[in-house]
């Protein structure tokens, strides 16, 4: 098998045993960057003497018996909202094109004490903002499945550049989706975990209370060992919550025997969702039932209000999280400005793109006088409503399940101009980020024109385990994850 | 409900964005349509429903009154588009 | 009509630093005068994906300032972002409390024009500084300097209780020695750790309903609080005799004109879009710790002041100042216990001698070198007779320097005066039988001679006689 197919822990027991070497895994994934990423354009920057010094340092340390852990030495791309040391860090954003990170997120400080190479810094919709990393300031990432078409986002680069085995695993960020839709988009495994489970130090913020950090990866495995690695209550982090992670691989296999799963009437009910999608995800739900898992109809009521309520609560957060873009102290400085007051609106016009800038004046016009009670206030209480439609319905299921995207991957430029209709990407997504539960997408399936599809699986909070058993269970009965995009192996 | 372009030149103003004329009037017509899209909640009978202000949970974690290193003069100021010795510069401020 | 037919409805708003080592939200020191951002980090600059996390002492110091005065402790408070722009503010928002604050509905007792007055307190919160914007003179632009961003601040507000500039200075002052005694603020109003803006406005005499009021900024001193004050009143009492409205403004004090002036720059009201702060939970205070920390309350200065007054028998002048340094007044009662005599007497010691050498040598009363004990062993000698007050003054200073004991330096330098009545007798007869004349002319009604006489026997004792004893003596011997 070609090293770039193995998953992350195929490649760390091959590590392990020294069978393979760090530093051929970083050669070769780099050797597939060249190749490849021409045409898919995942990645906004790549750090090739950095993966290799850190490749050597994981081999020595194999040499030495003092391996890192089961992924030392795997090779990981990072969305580029990550603050990583000495690199830039854009968040994909002219406002901070120049901008080097003077420290490290959390998460990058986990992963490198597991010793995981960072490749480099992968695309991604500006600030976040958006489901098809179109609104990169730099350029769209496109899908390996599909070049004309979109590979989602906003973590588009972290997907695309799992799913043409550039990395062998990615992190990214979900706030309303921007991991598992993706994900679905592109074939891959995308998991957003329960509010407070993974640290947010040093992630560049959209919306403070949705804001979650998640594993990309190919197999279930791979996404519960990645989870593992960034699963740790930090102190930097007021949101982090101080509950140890149990062993998510344990209990991987266990089977969905008993499981009850939970199928919401209004999800499968919303108009616009795509025929093709509809029947791969029911034929997902029938197979965990043949696999001895029960299907139980559910109800989400306050379903139909999500959406407003998201792009209320959302913009609102980060209309206040993007005020610090101010030219002062770091970033993009407009030139020639003759005062301040000048000098604060070209750099943000400048700075920002179209999409960021009608979320801050959104999210601006949400909390402002006399607007605050009907908007931003009224959309939290509704949140409230959601969240409470999770809790009844997980008093009679163990995991709720849905299709991730109401479509399979769309042509680049189909929706950008229509911003309404790109936010409907986003629709059995975002709920769960509202409730602060934790969501999982996984292949379910191709449409005719063989585009990836994905079934969305939902759990309780702090029941990442549980929702990886059941994804793995349906994993294990079917390829989707085998499946190579045709990039050809030119 | 349609914005006005005067509501849409006041909420620039607070969010401190110098935009073009064209800028203001596509967000006129794109920022009512998205205000249309959520005047549903206002449907939402919430009159006994706290909001979720906080999505994490009820642990207040505080830290120690211990001094930790700061940044030296290099990294606070690396990525400074300006700067006079140690401070940052910015075009004056009119009182 | 005149500006007493108005009355003056005052509301004052003080942002106190608290004395903590590290800042609110992250561990940069506190410390002032390092240089432009040697104190910042990736937090405190609001640099991207940074995250605020609560230094515990804040929460301590705002808790013991709550009870203190007589506030509600809030067990779940909200913190708040309040969001504006400008280069002192490194996230574009401070993160403070709006609604839901930590304390509520306390009392500060002052000393009104009429007696006592109780001036209420609406609420107390907490939010963190910003940092300094310099206006640098020559290059036309302005210098941001972010040590102070992140410092810990209590915002106290009173209600508009205060009814003249008089009071309102009087409320500062005392406000400002609470903090002080609690040791959460240094109460230094020039330096900026303690600062003060004004809600002023004007209402006849015998009307329901308040005057517009004004919010008065840039008071730095505790002269200029009352200036500034005064000024506003009479130029909105001018407005309203006139036919005038008082605009809803914010005025800056202009100390070297001694007037108001509207601040050009705000051309609107701010809208600080308030809503509660996603990274930070509810601040939640257990009950336990309100407890201890009201158990641990020191006395507070009015309560000391009138303690000193009623137990010490002190003139209300000396227990203001002993009280006003709450070191110095816990050193007086250790000496005064010690001592045991007329309480004035050690307090003009105090007032005195002390103060004078600790302002002199710049010292601090934490590091006197003498103990209480020996401070009452010396005003025993005196109250013996066995020093004279000047000799004790002489003793004083060099306990003071050296922290020896006040009976032995007193012996070392011959100081010690002669209690003998056997010796004093003598030296007075030695001196009468050397000088008949001025016996003939003190006996003949000369009476000022006995100056003369004193002095011949002090210099026969080589001034250690006893004045009283040798005084007695003299005019014993003199048939008087």
């Amino acid at each position: 098998m070609e090293l770039t197919e193995l998953s992350m822990l195929e490649l760390g027991k091959k590590l392990g045993s020294g069978e393979l070497s760090s530093v051929e895994a970083v050669r070769t994934s780099l050797d597939r960057v060249d190749r490849l990423d021409g045409r898919v354009k995942a990645f906004l920057r790549v750090d090739r003497e950095g993966a290799l010094a850190q490749a050597e340092a994981a081999d020595r340390r194999r040499k030495e018996g003092r391996r890192a852990g089961p992924l030392d030495g795997v090779p990981v791309g990072l969305k580029d909202l990550f603050l990583t040391e000495g690199l830039p860090a854009t968040a994909g954003s002219r406002i901070l094109e120049s901008f080097v990170a003077p420290y490290d997120a959390t998460v990058v400080k986990l992963l490198r004490a597991a010793g995981t190479p960072i490749l480099g810094k992968l695309n991604m919709d500006e600030f976040a903002m958006g489901s098809s990393t179109e609104n990169s300031a730099f350029f769209p990432t496109r899908n390996p499945w599909n070049l004309e078409t979109s590979p989602g986002g906003s973590s588009g680069g972290s997907a695309a550049a799992v799913a043409a085995r550039m990395v062998f695993g990615a992190l990214g960020t979900d706030t309303g989706g921007s991991i598992r839709q993706p994900a679905a988009l592109t074939g891959t495994v995308g998991l957003k975990p329960t509010y407070g489970r993974v640290s947010r130090f040093g992630v560049v913020a959209f919306a403070s209370s949705l804001d979650q950090v998640g594993p990309m990866t190919r197999t279930v495995a791979d996404c519960a060992a990645l989870l593992q690695t960034i699963a740790v209550h930090d102190p930097r982090d007021s949101t982090s919550a101080p509950v140890k992670a149990p062993d998510y691989l344990s209990e991987l296999e266990a089977g969905v025997k008993g499981l009850k799963l939970g199928l919401p009437r209004e999800y499968f009910e919303l108009p616009g969702m795509n025929a093709e999608v509809r029947t791969a995800v029911e034929g997902a739900t029938r197979a965990l039932e043949t696999l001895g898992a029960q299907l139980v109809p559910v109800s989400l009521p306050h379903t139909r209000y999500a959406l407003a309520t998201y792009y209320l609560v959302a913009p609102a957060e980060a209309s206040s999280n993007l005020a610090r873009y101010d030219g002062v102290r770091y970033g993009l400085r407009a030139s020639g400005a003759p005062n301040l007051l000048a000098m604060y609106g070209r750099t943000r016009d400048q700075g920002f793109g179209l999409e960021v800038k009608r979320r801050i004046m959104l999210g601006t016009y949400a909390l402002s006088a006399g607007y605050y009670d009907a908007y931003y206030l009224k959309a939290q209480k509704v949140r409230t409503l959601i969240k409470k439609d999770f809790e009844e319905a997980f008093r009679t299921v163990d995991a709720v399940l849905s299709p991730t995207s109401p479509t399979a991957a769309f042509r680049i430029g189909e929706k950008v101009s229509d911003p309404l209709a790109m936010y409907l990407n986003d629709v059995f997504t975002l709920p769960c980020n509202l409730a602060g539960l934790p969501g999982l997408s996984v292949p379910c399936g191709f449409t005719a024109a063989g585009l990836p599809i994905g079934l969305q699986i939902l759990g309780r909070a702090w029941d990442e385990a549980r929702v990886l058993r059941i994804a793995r269970a349906f994993e294990r009965e079917h390829d989707f994850h085998r499946r190579a995009p045709p990039l050809g192996r030119s | 409900m349609s914005l006005t372009l005067e509501e849409v030149r006041h909420v620039a103003g607070l969010a401190r964005l110098s935009l073009s004329a064209e800028e203001e009037a596509l967000m006129r017509t794109q920022l009512s349509a998205i205000l249309d899209a959520v005047a549903e909640l206002a449907r939402v009978d919430t009159s006994k429903v706290e909001p979720t202000s906080h999505a994490a949970g009820e642990v207040a974690p505080w830290r120690s009154d211990e001094v930790q290193p700061s940044f030296s003069a290099e990294r606070s100021l690396g990525n400074a588009p300006a700067r006079v010795g140690t401070s940052f510069a910015v075009p004056r401020i009119i009182e | 009509m005149s500006v007493s037919d108005f009355q003056p409805v005052i509301g004052l708003e003080v942002h106190a630093q608290l004395l903590t080592r590290s800042k609110i939200f992250c561990g940069c020191s506190t410390e002032f005068g390092a240089p432009p951002n040697a104190n910042t980090c990736a937090v405190c600059l609001g640099m991207p994906g940074v995250l605020p996390v609560l230094n515990e002492k804040v929460v301590e110091f705002a808790v013991r300032t709550g009870l203190a005065l007589g506030c509600r402790i809030n067990p779940v408070s909200i913190w708040a972002r309040k969001n504006y722009f400008y280069p002192d503010l490194p996230k574009g928002y401070q993160i403070s409390q709006y609604d839901q604050p930590l304390c509520e509905h306390g009392v500060l007792e002052i000393d009104g024009e009429d007696g006592v007055r109780r001036i209420r307190i609406r609420r107390i919160h907490l939010e963190e500084d910003a940092g300094k914007n310099v206006h640098d003179a020559g290059g036309g632009e302005s210098l941001v300097d972010l040590n102070r961003s992140g410092v810990p601040l209590v915002e106290i507000v009173s209600e508009p209780d205060i009814r003249s500039s008089a009071e309102a200075g009087e409320y500062l002052k005392a406000l400002r020695d609470v903090l002080v005694y609690l040791g959460v603020n240094d109460g230094n109003l020039e330096e900026g750790s303690f600062r003060c803006d004004a809600n002023v406005s004007v209402m006849r005499r015998g009307a329901t309903q308040y005057g517009q009021r004004v919010e008065l900024k840039n008071i730095n001193s505790f002269r200029f609080v009352q200036k500034a004050i005064d000024y506003e009143i009479g130029r909105q009492v001018e407005l309203v005799e006139s036919g005038g409205k008082v605009a809803q403004e914010t005025r800056l004090f202009d100390a070297v004109r001694g007037e108001t002036r509207s601040m050009r720059s705000k051309e609107e009201a701010h809208d600080y879009r308030y809503f509660p702060e996603p990274d930070l939970p509810p601040l939640r205070i257990p009950g336990g710790l309100v407890e201890r920390i009201g158990r641990e309350l020191p006395e507070l200065p009015r309560a000391k002041l009138q303690r000193f007054a009623s137990s010490y028998g002190l003139p209300a002048y000396d227990a203001k100042i002993l009280v006003g340094d709450r070191e110095l007044a816990d050193l007086f009662e250790r000496t005064q216990a010690a001592y045991g005599g007329p309480a004035k007497k050690l307090s003009n010691w105090f007032t005195g001698e002390l103060l004078r050498m600790l302002k002199e040598g710049a010292g601090a009363i934490g590091a006197l070198r003498f103990a209480p004990a020996q401070f009452a062993a010396l005003l025993k000698l005196v109250d013996g007779g066995e020093l004279s007050n000047n000799a004790a003054k002489d003793v004083f200073a060099e306990m003071f320097r050296s922290g020896r004991d006040p009976k032995e330096i007193a012996r070392e330098k011959g100081l010690v005066q002669v209690q003998d009545t056997g010796a004093v007798d003598a030296a007075v007869d030695a001196v009468l039988a050397a000088n008949p004349g001025e016996v003939e002319k003190y006996r003949s009604g000369k009476k000022q001679v006995f100056g003369f006489l004193v002095g011949q026997v002090m210099k026969a004792m080589k001034g250690k006689g006893n004045p009283a004893l040798v005084n007695a003596a003299l005019k014993a011997k003199l048939g008087d």
